[in-house]
């Protein structure tokens, strides 16, 4: 038998993580690796010090072109879906569209929308928008046709309108499925200002990380990079805090 | 005078393509009196389920006619309420609140109908669970909730379609009586399809016996037991003798079959 320890659970990741860490720091102490190939834990650190006063405006910036896109992109994506879903012609129509738009790199497209729109904010916003949207189109309408049919049959009994039916039960009993795509594309939407800015910009995290790797500062780029994912998953558990605010039934347990 | 529900020379074609089509149902004449506790039982596939949605306006009918009180059945109608195989409450909502669906979605006062539907609640024995939510409710508490948004509107027709399939057996018979109570207190017009021959005998006035595919009306067996009922009842000869009559067409097409007494 196995003896359960008296540890919280969130203890465990942590102690992971901090273990790792001092890991790396060891192996840095241990071995004689250049820090512009490999800097330790407190060389990043203290880069991140020194930078105090720059990075705010960096951090900044490139959240607001993640959440502006994500914004934007559901703006968009849960009505399309919606149109999808209740119009076949359109389903026929843009669906393809929709497929071929998201098989092209986006890599590919952030170049053109720099030739198309220029330097600052939204050409960034735009491929955000382009890589968020996707996966909340397809988890919306799946989730709009993904009703009990006995369910579509009971609303019907009632002579409920194609209105009433998609407010009463087609739309509330998609939102858990709405929400699996919107975690998904909240974590691609840091990924996606992060090529907008590699591409052409004056500022924000993945400008950092291109200028700092150019200038060979490695451990001002990792900083960036730590800064990223940090943004990267308080976003994600953010979007998971709005679930669990707006859909409690969904809960599982 | 004219039954409540008159079910005329009715039949269903399924139409598959590139395949033969399947007749689910043929030549069904079937009439039901107000007031009157019908249950359908016979064997999977027979479309007794198919019968059903057809009498609430849900599927129209390849030939024939059903009238609801003289009138031609072409959609859903207020004078019906369902109870499906599965409760289909929503999940978001909590068990008041899914009785009340019915109401609003009718476009009836939900003011008015609060106290209609707290009432058919403690009715069914949900009294003090207005405001949980259906996934805290048992199987057969949340089939009572559903009875209940069947009724709440006051149809004057109920079709239950296999409501209590899905349940253990224990359960079913506890809500088998429990649904005779209601009928007794608040009088309606019930179709109840089942393929358990005892849960038929025991809840009907009449018991109508289909043939399998395609469906066709074998027999109509008359239930004088007295109301009313209990679970006790099954032992007397009057339920065997009903039970053995149902049975006896049911296993009519197939070998000569030992059903133990």
């Amino acid at each position: 038998m196995t003896r359960q320890l008296a540890v919280p659970q969130w203890s465990v990741p942590v102690l992971t993580m901090v273990a790792l860490v001092v890991a790396w720091q060891a192996f840095t102490v241990v071995f004689p690796i250049p820090v512009w190939l490999l800097p330790s834990p407190v060389a990043i650190a203290n880069v991140t010090a020194e930078w105090q006063q720059q990075l705010p405006l960096h951090i900044g910036v490139t959240l607001y072109e993640t959440l502006a896109g994500f914004l934007l992109a559901i703006a968009v994506a849960v009505p399309l879906a919606v149109l999808i879903v209740f119009s076949s012609f359109l389903a026929q129509t843009i669906y393809p569209i929709l497929v071929v738009l998201q098989s092209v790199p986006k890599v590919a497209i952030a170049p053109l929308l720099l030739v198309w729109i220029g330097y600052g904010e939204l050409p960034k916003i735009l491929v955000v928008f382009l890589v968020a949207f996707f996966p909340i189109v397809v988890s919306t309408a799946t989730g709009l046709i993904a009703v009990e049919p006995d369910m579509l049959d009971m609303v019907r009994s009632l002579s409920a309108s194609r209105l009433q039916t998609f407010v009463k039960l087609r739309f509330p009993a998609a939102m858990p499925h709405i929400f699996v795509g919107l975690k998904v594309a909240m974590t691609l939407a840091v990924v996606g200002a992060v090529i907008g800015e590699f591409v052409g910009s004056d500022r924000g995290l993945g400008y950092l990380i291109l200028v700092s790797t150019a200038q060979i500062n490695t451990p001002l780029a990792f900083s960036a990079m730590v800064l990223l994912s940090v943004m990267s998953i308080l976003l994600f558990y953010g979007v998971e805090g709005l679930e669990r605010l707006v859909i409690p039934w969904a809960r599982e347990d | 005078m004219a039954s409540l529900i008159e079910i005329e020379q009715i039949g269903k074609v399924y139409q598959s393509r590139g395949r033969e089509s399947i007749r689910a149902l043929d030549g069904i004449d079937l009439a039901i009196e107000a007031n009157e506790f019908v249950t359908i039982v016979g064997p999977s596939g027979c479309g007794k389920s198919t019968l059903l949605k057809m009498i609430g306006g849900l599927l129209a009918p390849s030939s024939g006619t059903i009238r609801l009180d003289g009138r031609e059945v072409r959609a859903p109608s207020r004078d019906v309420g369902i109870v499906f195989q599965s409760a289909v409450l929503m999940c978001w909502r909590t068990v008041l609140d899914n009785v009340l669906l019915a109401v609003e979605i009718l476009g009836l006062d939900r003011q008015t109908y609060r106290a209609r539907a707290r009432e058919l609640l403690a009715l069914v024995g949900l009294a003090g669970f207005e405001q949980r939510l259906p996934r805290e409710l048992s199987g057969g508490m949340q089939q009572r909730a559903a009875i209940c948004r069947a009724l709440v509107y006051n149809p004057r027709v109920l079709l239950m379609d296999e409501p209590f399939g899905a349940l253990d057996a224990l359960t079913r018979e506890e809500l088998a009586l429990e649904l005779l109570r209601i009928w007794d207190e608040d009088k309606k017009t019930v179709l109840f399809v089942t393929h358990s021959i005892p849960e038929a005998v025991l809840l009907a006035d009449r018991v109508v016996v289909m043939t399998p595919r395609p469906g066709r009306v074998a027999d109509v067996i008359r239930v004088d037991l007295p109301r009313p009922r209990t679970m006790d009842m099954e032992f007397t000869p009057e339920f065997k003798a009903c039970s053995d009559a149902i049975r006896a067409h049911i296993y009519a097409g197939r070998d000569a079959r030992v059903v133990p007494a």
